[in-house]
This record gives C-alpha cells, structure tokens and sequence, in this order.
C-alpha cells in the first residue's frame, strides 16, 4: 500500500435508516500520520461515520476507502492495520490485562510487546489485576491498549474521554499526544470542542450528517466559512453596546472612527477580536 | 488456516480459563446435574427401573444445560457488555472465535457425560454405556444441535437482565414435558407427541438406548433424524440472526 494514498478518503457518503438519513454527503481525508477530529453534537451522525470506516455498518452510497480498502468488505488484511477503541467496548471480566493483550496480540502479524503496551497504557500496576476488579478510567486504559497491541497504522478512537473526569481526561490526552509520537494516524470523535482544539491536526465539523467545516483548529476559528471573520464592539453616543460582524474590520474601524472625530466624541471600550473556534462551532451547531 | 486453526486453539484455551474462573457457571455445569441426579437417586433408591430411566435423563439435560443454555447466557452477556463488537473490530477470524467457543461448550458436556456415566456405573447400577458408539454419536449431534439452538435463541433474548426469564421459560417446559413422556408410557398422546417433535426427548432416547437398553443405533434412527432436522434449523437460525452489538433503544 502506497503512503502517498491517504488514510481515509471518504466522498459523498450517504447512511440511511428507514426513513431517517443519519449521514447526509459527508466528505472527508484524512492524511498519514495526523490526528483528525470529528467534531459535533450527539446524534450529528459522527458514530455512524466512524462505525462505516471501521466495517461495523455498510454505506447506503458513496466512496470509501480506509489505508486504501473498502472496509465494507471486512478484509482480513485491513483489520490487522487498524486499531478500534469503541465508545463502550467490554472485555471479558476473568481475564487480566497481561493475558487480555498476550490473547489479542496474536491476532496481528507484527505485534507490539505486551509489556512496552502496559507501559504505554499506563496499565503496568494493574498487568494482572482481573479486569472486573478495574476501574472505568483503567478499562479505558485498556481498550486502547487492546487497540494498540497489534500496532496499528490507524486508530479510531470514539469519544474516548466522554464521562472522564479532568485528571483522566488529561491521561487520555496525553495518551492521544503519545499516538501521534509514534507515527499512528488517528481519528477521533468527540463533543468536547477543547479536545478537538487540544488534539487533532484538523477538525471537521459536523451536524445532521453534514460537514459544516474542515481544517485546523486554529485556521477554522479565523476562517469559517459561512461566518464572518471578525467582531467588532464598541460603545455608543448614547451608551450602548454595539457588536457587528464584518469580513473587512479596516473600513469599519475608518468608518466609525472618523463619524466619531466629526462629531467629536471617543469610541469608547472599541474591541476587534476573531471568532474562536468556540464562537465557530456554536454558530454552526446552533438549532434552527 | 494454519493461523485460523492455532488462532481457534487460543480462543479456546481462553475459554477454558475463564470456565474455571468463573465459579458460578462451574456450579451451574457441574453441580447442578450432580443434586439432581443424588436427589433423583434418593428418591428413586432401590426402584432399578427407575434408576435406569433417571441416569440418562439427566445426562440429557445436562447437555441441553451445557449448551443452549450456557451458550445463550454467554452471548447475550458478551453481547450487551460489548464484547462481541470488539472482537468483530479485531482480525480473529469468526470461525475461529465461534470454534473455540464451540469446543469450550462441547469440553463441559463430555466432562458432564463422564461425571454421569461414572456415577452411573458406581452408584446407580446401571454399569458402563453398552453401546459408545451410539452414545458419541447422540453427545455429538445433541451438542451441535443445542448449542445452534442456544446462540439462535440469544437473538430473541433483549437484554442480559431478562435472560433467565427467557431461558428457563424454554429448558424448565421442554425438560418437564420430555422426561414425563420420557418416563410416563402412559402419558397423554398429545404430551408424547410434543416431546417427540422437540430434541430432547429424543437425545434422552438415544442414550437410554446407548447407556442402559443397548437396543443399537439403527433402532434410534428416527430420533438422530429429530436432532438432525432441529440440528439444521438452528444452525440456520443462528447464522442468520446473529447480531454482534447490542440493538439500541
């Protein structure tokens, strides 16, 4: 498989349930070795299209193809290339960590070693702890650690700090960061705007099975589009706040300056800020 | 198929372990048909007859209990825990995992069948099956048959917590009925008739033929068809509902 293809490539996808269309024309690539962030409220049909690259639901129509195959034809050869960390994945309960990942390892050709996984996982203390005597975020631990053990090129991981607490829910970044260290391709859903803008490369944002917008964290705050690039807020004569959104702050500030030098008042509490990608996705994913 | 053999041989050795850690279903495996059949022989004490009926009645039961039984429990539980999706994201093959859960099941029955046949000899009388042959061959095609049935019947079962509802709602009726007709000659014709359609009464035929009366296989030709026939529509069955997640809602 050649590294020039791109990790995902994903065009005008289409899933429908009876009457329901949970994706609706979602375009997506994702390229080697960055973290993308699928990023939108519940139910914005971010787990169907993740469940469709993983090979768990077949496509109602468009292009798919994840390191190069159609997952809907569940070849061997891809799940071995692939590591799923689902959003609620069980795990035997009479079975320890060590034995969990000694099992699952042999499934894949080139297998990482199981102890350097505990390792990574932060799960070396509970290696032989019956997994029933686990706590949530040490089972969260170790269902990426099950993703990891075959050494995956790419990972899905799905909401994966979703009901953490802070301190966990750094572990887990920190765990994310130690993926992209190791050259993994990685995407990841979730509904925590800070974890997208903490973690990925690139975000899309998506709602009712579209794509809103696309690109880096950063760039999309600056550059939405549909939304204008900046605000601008001020104080005025009369005292009241006013806000207005323009593409072109410039001639708004010349504008406003010289009608208040004409008249011969101050522009008072002025302030020109971009929209971050806070302001971004709660335009976008606003009902109505 | 080297790989998806040794990989069937490692689901299996899993399965074992677990067995054996998992104290309940041990009791349930084990035990169970162990009280059963000490009561059974309690009561029965000295009746030969009866003693004669009992030991391959229960020995019926306990591989309808080893498998439909085991095996529905064990689906809808690794089913609703996830568990089953996770391993349908990893590249074990699927013949691999279902061969390895397969031979666990059919492990329990034949440590189950020895349990019962020992006991049989040393305590019930009954002295050593008179026919093995016929008894691998109604052991055999009883676990293939029930233990279809079992992942079959984990389709219709919602959710773990309703389970023994839906399981013993099925084992305790077909149980009742098959060793009434089983044991009763007198019983009602439309009771017989039942039980001679389901499969275990027939099973429990096949082994009183093997274990007690050594009346031969081809006299029991028509109760093998019975397991056959179930056999082959559970199989369908299963393959064909099978689901890999929990259905949400």
């Amino acid at each position: 498989m050649n590294d020039a293809v791109p990790a995902i490539e994903v065009r005008d996808l289409h899933k429908r349930y009876g009457e329901h269309e949970a994706v609706r024309g979602v375009d997506i690539e994702v390229r080697r070795g960055e973290v993308f962030g699928l990023l939108g409220p519940n139910g914005a049909g971010k787990t169907t299209t993740v469940e469709i690259l993983e090979g768990y639901r077949t496509r109602t129509s468009g292009e798919v193809s994840v390191l190069g195959y159609d997952p809907s034809r569940r070849q061997l050869e891809l799940r071995r290339r692939i590591g799923i960390v689902l959003q609620a994945g069980g795990i035997y309960s009479h079975v320890t960590p060590r034995e969990a990942l000694a099992h699952w390892a042999r499934f894949y050709p080139r297998p990482r070693d199981v102890q350097e996984v505990l390792r990574l996982s932060g799960l070396t203390a509970q290696a032989d702890v019956r997994s029933r005597k686990l706590s949530g975020g040490q089972l969260r631990r170790l269902d990426l650690a099950l993703a990891l053990v075959g050494d995956p090129e790419l990972m899905f991981l799905d909401e994966p700090t979703t009901g953490f607490d802070p301190e966990a829910r750094r572990g887990a970044w920190a765990t994310v960061r130690s993926l992209r260290a190791l050259g993994k391709t990685v995407l990841l859903t979730t509904h925590y705007l800070d974890e997208a803008q903490e973690l990925a490369d690139r975000v899309a944002i998506i709602k009712d099975g579209r794509v809103l917008a696309i690109g880096p964290p950063r760039e999309l705050g600056a550059h939405p589009p549909g939304a204008a690039q900046y605000r601008v807020a001020w104080r005025d004569g009369g005292g009241a706040l006013v806000a207005r959104q323009t593409d072109d702050p410039t001639r708004l500030l010349h504008e406003l300056t010289s009608e208040a030098l004409a008249r011969g008042e101050q522009v008072r509490e002025l302030s020109v800020s971009r929209p971050t990608l806070e302001d971004v996705y709660l335009e976008l994913t606003a009902d109505g | 198929m080297g790989d998806a053999m040794a990989l069937t041989w490692r689901q299996y050795r899993l399965e074992r372990r677990m067995f054996w850690r998992n104290p309940s279903a041990a009791f349930f495996n084990f035990v169970l048909p162990l009280l059963f059949l000490i009561g059974g022989g309690a009561i029965l004490h000295g009746n030969q007859h009866q003693l004669d009926k009992l030991v391959p009645a229960i020995a019926g039961m306990s591989v309808m209990s080893t498998t439909f039984t085991a095996l529905a429990y064990n689906i809808v539980f690794l089913r609703e825990r996830g568990v089953l999706k996770r391993i349908r994201g990893t590249p074990l093959p699927t013949g691999s995992y279902f061969g390895g859960v397969a031979c666990n099941a059919v492990t329990n029955t034949a440590l189950q069948i020895a349990i019962i046949v020992i006991a049989g000899r040393a305590v019930f009388g009954i002295g050593w099956p008179r026919d093995w042959a016929e008894l691998i061959v109604f052991v055999l095609a009883g676990v293939v048959c029930l233990a279809a049935l079992g992942v079959a019947f984990a389709h219709v079962i919602p959710n773990f917590e309703s389970t023994a509802a839906y399981v013993n709602a099925v084992f305790l009726p077909v149980v009742f009925v098959s060793f009434y007709a089983f044991d009763t000659a007198s019983a009602p014709e439309f009771l017989r008739n039942v039980a001679d359609a389901l499969p275990l009464k027939p099973l429990i035929d096949g082994l009183y033929g093997a274990m007690v009366s050594g009346s031969g296989l081809p006299s029991n030709l028509d109760a093998l068809a019975v397991i056959g026939l179930w056999g082959v529509f559970g199989i369908w069955l299963a393959v064909r509902g099978f689901t890999w997640e929990q259905r949400r809602g």
